[in-house]
């Protein structure tokens, strides 16, 4: 599934990153040390050195990094911005950072202050940090081939104004955001104009708006990834080629609350993922040729609402499963193909034994309609009056589109739950040293 | 009247039409959870089963019983003992064995099935209360009917009316309101009119705990009130207890001023 | 013992009862008599406070009956149409009775006096029409009470019973009780009847002793008293125009 041109690239970068290791210098930097500061380590590095930075606390500002580094925490030492400033801002060739705790950036209104900040670099690491209080806290822009991966990032955000997102792309190729653990910022992940890259075992929870947001991005996967009571779990809009595979959307509740939001996407294939108690599992509005297939949706509100100018979308394999309502398709007329899904509310029967029922199900009911015209009528919901509206519609459809039929129903559901990320939080080894680090690094990028 | 009481639920209880409802309950929640592995789905059937069975069961227990007991209430009211006493134990006795049934039926398959530590406990908690608190309402209603038409005829046609009316005919009607009124504001009147309403409002019991995720659809303030926080569960609770206590100040009222 | 003062009665716009006064203080038995639909049974469950009258007072013992019901306790009393819970058995039934009534009763010889022993273990609603009847007699009889009330006693008895029941009746007159019973049933109301009322489109028409009746009527049988009483009703407006009834004797 992955792109094969970002797995070259990123081996290449191991070794590179191996061989700066093995050969160049090691700085130590502690309080009580001779270098006691981390811009003055940087200051005196060269190419391809280490700075290792030892316990304590260093409130230096905004650390510049222009070199080809690695910047390695030993016993997790704490980078403080005292609550107004940028913290790490690197421009950079070869990068890595590891084992830090960042904290205390500060809300500003007029800069994007950031605790990590990429700026046109490539071949980086950023790995086993923690990020807390952070505006935005990693930030990558017009940087490529580089590796964001088990940091640990915590915001304290209450209104969306005033927050920045918990990693921001933008402008950026080949990047890999792998197993971070985000809450309590704006986004989770934000990508904007970020093209042939990889969302993988993240978990995303407790963000204002989303807990991965792609904005004008093409050719990206993102998978394995948990989304949970954010504002929406995942925003895709204006983009293309998008595979979505094994995420886990649940409990995104709210009157605008979405587990997936699909606006202006093309071309893009939606697998083997759990929709769980969201109000809406999914919302889509003008996304074209999308292919929805052994998705799981149970007990949302809704497991998928179609808004207009939806053509040539296909669902199939997918469970629907105890959803208050299954489907709400808003226009008539768009030529979505819902065969072969399982309905859990489906009453009909399969005489043939072929595992497909032979009457073919509507699954998109008359008060899930008149709900959307009258939402106060939701007080309704599931009353022998409201039933037998819908079995009257069911026989005679006249308010719901007349297409909107699986004439192939199955039986039975259709196995493979999306497992999503399920480590919650980083494992920063505090004893970890940074060779070794290295490799254990090349090692897990395959 | 406890002693009125014990008599009429033993009566009851030994009754073939309380082991054919009880074993009504056994048998379709059994084979509910044996057909189906989510005991969410259950729960639902089981929820229009108790919206539809319970008052329309406790509405026929009700007057049936009624006017079977006719004449041992003749025979009660020439014993020195208070006249409330003889129709609330009654009364209570018909409740309480159909809650009973209800109970019974219902809740030990549940419980063989190890309902309790799983995620439906809360919602199962829901539906046996809802059930009981139906079974008294109906039941009650059934005996102020009965107690008010001397006609049996009458009175079973009457009490299965007003079982029509709460179960459908009330939705139907609230439903063309609200698509009628549909410009204005009518969350309040929403909310208040399915309180009005004892089926009603036991099905937003349910909903409050089983299709949450929809109902956090809503923009409105009122809703959000009442449906995000304890308050919505709270509100229900006092108006059901008072849905339980009207039909019972009825029947002492009419039953103080009637000639046997 | 028991008073009546003006009680009146409608259902709906059948005015049962128009206006009945009486007194029941002496021991003795008095028959209340008239045709069908005459208002007895209602006047009997006006004193037990079953049905509640329109107007009117009713004192049993000095108190008023109105909103009461521990004077009960001094009442026996005999159902017309006597109809059970279908699932007890008389054993059951006459438990409950005991304890609801709460007081120690002696029905053991009433059951031997009926012969039901071999259906206690029945359920009612097996019973013939006369064996229930006898089940309660027992429940009527079983209690002490200075008050007995006794509407149709005699339905559906067979003639051993009938005979077993007056003796009962005697009894209790002899243990100074006092005694209402209504019945169709000639022969016993001169058999055991001191006192004759006789009720009329809801007014007393006649209240005196069986020899008062037969002498004012001239005939020899309460029977016959009883249908000239009718003929002359016919005939004759019932009422002076004090609205007193016409036949009163004391
Ligand atoms: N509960 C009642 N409701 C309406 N009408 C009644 C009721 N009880 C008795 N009646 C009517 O009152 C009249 C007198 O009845 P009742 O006292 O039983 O007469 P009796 O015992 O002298 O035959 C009858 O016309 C009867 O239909
Ligand atoms: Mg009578």
């Amino acid at each position: 599934m992955l792109h094969p041109h970002i797995i070259k690239t990123l081996t290449a970068t191991a070794f590179l990153m191996m061989a700066v290791a093995l050969q160049g210098r090691v700085i130590e930097v502690c309080p009580e040390c001779p270098v006691s500061s981390i811009s003055e380590a940087i200051e005196l590095a060269q190419p391809c050195d280490t700075v290792l930075v030892k316990k304590g606390t260093y409130s230096e500002g905004n650390i510049l990094i222009g070199k080809d580094l690695t910047l390695f925490g030993e016993g997790n030492p704490i980078l403080d911005g005292g609550g107004n400033s940028e913290i790490l801002t690197i421009h950079s060739q070869f990068f890595h950072i590891e084992g830090f705790t960042i904290q205390n950036i500060g809300t500003s209104y007029t800069q994007d202050r950031a605790g990590i900040r990429m700026k046109e670099s490539q071949n980086f690491t950023i790995k086993n940090n923690r990020l807390l209080d952070a505006f935005f806290a990693i930030y990558l822009e017009k940087s490529k081939d580089g590796v964001v991966e088990n940091n640990f990032v915590l915001g304290q955000a209450e209104n969306e104004a005033g927050s920045g997102n918990a990693i921001h792309l933008w402008y950026c190729e080949n990047i890999i955001v792998k197993d971070n653990h985000l809450a309590g910022h704006r986004d989770g992940i934000y990508l904007e104009f970020v093209d042939n890259s990889r969302v993988t075992g993240n978990i995303a929870e407790n963000n204002l708006r989303y807990g991965l947001h792609f904005m004008f991005s093409n050719d990206n996967f993102y998978h394995h990834n948990t989304f949970r009571n954010n504002g929406a779990g995942v925003a895709v809009m204006y983009s293309r080629r998008i595979d979505m595979f094994q995420n886990v959307f649940e409990k995104n509740w709210g009157a605008a609350s979405y587990g997936l939001l699909l606006k202006e996407i093309h071309d893009s294939r939606i697998e083997q993922n759990s929709f769980l108690e969201n109000t809406v599992g999914i919302f889509t509005e003008t996304s074209n040729r999308l292919t929805y297939v052994r998705n799981t949706f149970a007990h949302n509100g809704w497991a998928m609402k179609i808004s207009g100018g939806c053509q040539q979308n296909v669902l199939t394999q997918n469970n629907f499963m105890s959803n208050s309502f299954d489907l709400a398709v808003q226009i008539a007329g768009m030529d979505n193909n819902y065969d072969g899904n399982f309905w859990s509310d489906y009453s009909g029967y399969d005489l043939d034994r072929d595992g497909v029922g032979d009457v073919p199900h509507r699954p998109m009911k008359l008060f899930s309609y008149i709900v959307t015209r009258t939402p106060e009528s939701i007080v309704l919901m599931r009353s022998l009056f409201v039933d037998i509206l819908n079995f009257s519609e069911k026989v005679s459809p006249i308010f719901t589109p007349e297409n909107v039929v699986d004439h192939a129903p199955k039986m039975k559901q259709t196995s493979g739950i999306a497992q999503g990320a399920e480590t919650p939080g980083p494992k920063i080894d505090p004893a970890a040293k940074p060779g070794h680090s290295l490799t254990q690094n090349a090692l897990t990028i395959k | 009247m406890l002693k009125i009481l014990k008599y009429s639920f033993y009566d009851l209880i030994r009754s073939r039409w309380t082991y054919i409802y009880c074993g009504f309950y056994l048998l379709f929640t059994l084979s509910l959870l044996w057909l189906s592995s989510d005991l969410s789905k259950v729960v639902i059937s089981l929820m229009n089963v108790v919206l539809l069975l319970c008052p329309l069961i406790a509405t026929m227990f009700g007057v049936m019983y009624y006017y079977n007991s006719r004449e041992f209430t003749e025979l009660l009211l020439a014993q020195p003992i208070r006249r409330t006493s003889i129709f609330f134990g009654q009364y209570l006795g018909v409740a309480g064995s159909l809650s009973a049934s209800w109970l019974i039926g219902t809740g030990i398959p549940f419980i063989l099935y190890g309902v309790f530590g799983s995620a439906q406990a809360g919602n199962f908690f829901t539906l046996m209360l809802v059930g009981v608190a139906l079974s008294f309402i109906f039941s009650g209603l059934a005996f102020l009917i009965a107690l008010n038409n001397e006609n049996r005829i009458k009175g079973f046609g009457l009490a299965i009316l007003v079982w029509l009316f709460f179960a459908v005919i009330y939705d139907g009607l609230l439903l063309l309101s609200l698509a009628w009124f549909s410009e204005y504001p009518l969350e309040k009147f929403s909310l208040t009119a399915s309180m009005l309403n004892p089926i009603d409002l036991s099905r937003i019991l349910i909903l409050l705990k089983l299709d949450i995720s929809a109902l956090m659809g809503f923009t409105g303030a009122v809703f959000r009130k009442f449906l995000g926080t304890g308050f919505g569960m709270s509100v229900s609770l006092i108006v059901l207890t008072l849905w339980i206590i009207l039909p019972t100040l009825g029947i002492r009222r009419v039953s103080l001023r009637k000639d046997f | 013992m028991i008073t009546i003062h003006h009680l009146q009665k409608s259902f709906g716009k059948n005015h049962v009862l128009k206006g009945v006064d009486l007194a029941f203080d002496k021991p003795g038995i008095t028959a209340v008599l008239g045709p069908n639909g005459s208002g007895k049974t209602t006047l009997i469950k006006s004193i037990l406070g079953m049905v509640l009258p329109d107007d009117g007072n009713i004192e049993v013992a000095g108190k008023s009956v109105r909103n009461r019901w521990e004077y009960r306790k001094q009442i026996a009393y005999l159902p017309q149409i006597a109809r059970f819970p279908d699932n007890l058995t008389v054993k059951e039934l006459l438990s409950m009775i005991k304890d609801l009534r709460g007081k120690a009763a002696s029905d053991q010889h009433l059951i031997d006096l009926f012969e039901l022993t071999p259906f206690l273990g029945s359920r009612l609603s097996n019973l013939s029409g006369g064996t229930r009847q006898k089940v309660n007699l027992v429940l009527t009889f079983m209690y002490d009470c200075p008050i007995i009330i006794l509407d149709e006693p005699t339905a559906g008895l067979d003639p051993i019973s009938m005979v077993r029941l007056k003796e009962l009746i005697e009894n209790q007159r002899a243990a100074g009780k006092t005694i209402l019973v209504t019945t169709h049933v000639m022969s016993l109301v001169e058999e055991l009847a001191e006192e004759v009322v006789y009720l009329l489109e809801g007014k007393i028409h006649f209240r005196g002793s069986l020899k008062v009746l037969k002498e004012t009527y001239g005939e020899s049988s309460v029977e016959r008293a009883i249908a000239s009483l009718l003929e002359q009703q016919k005939n004759t407006p019932a009422f002076s125009s004090n609205g007193q009834p016409a036949f009163v004797t004391a």
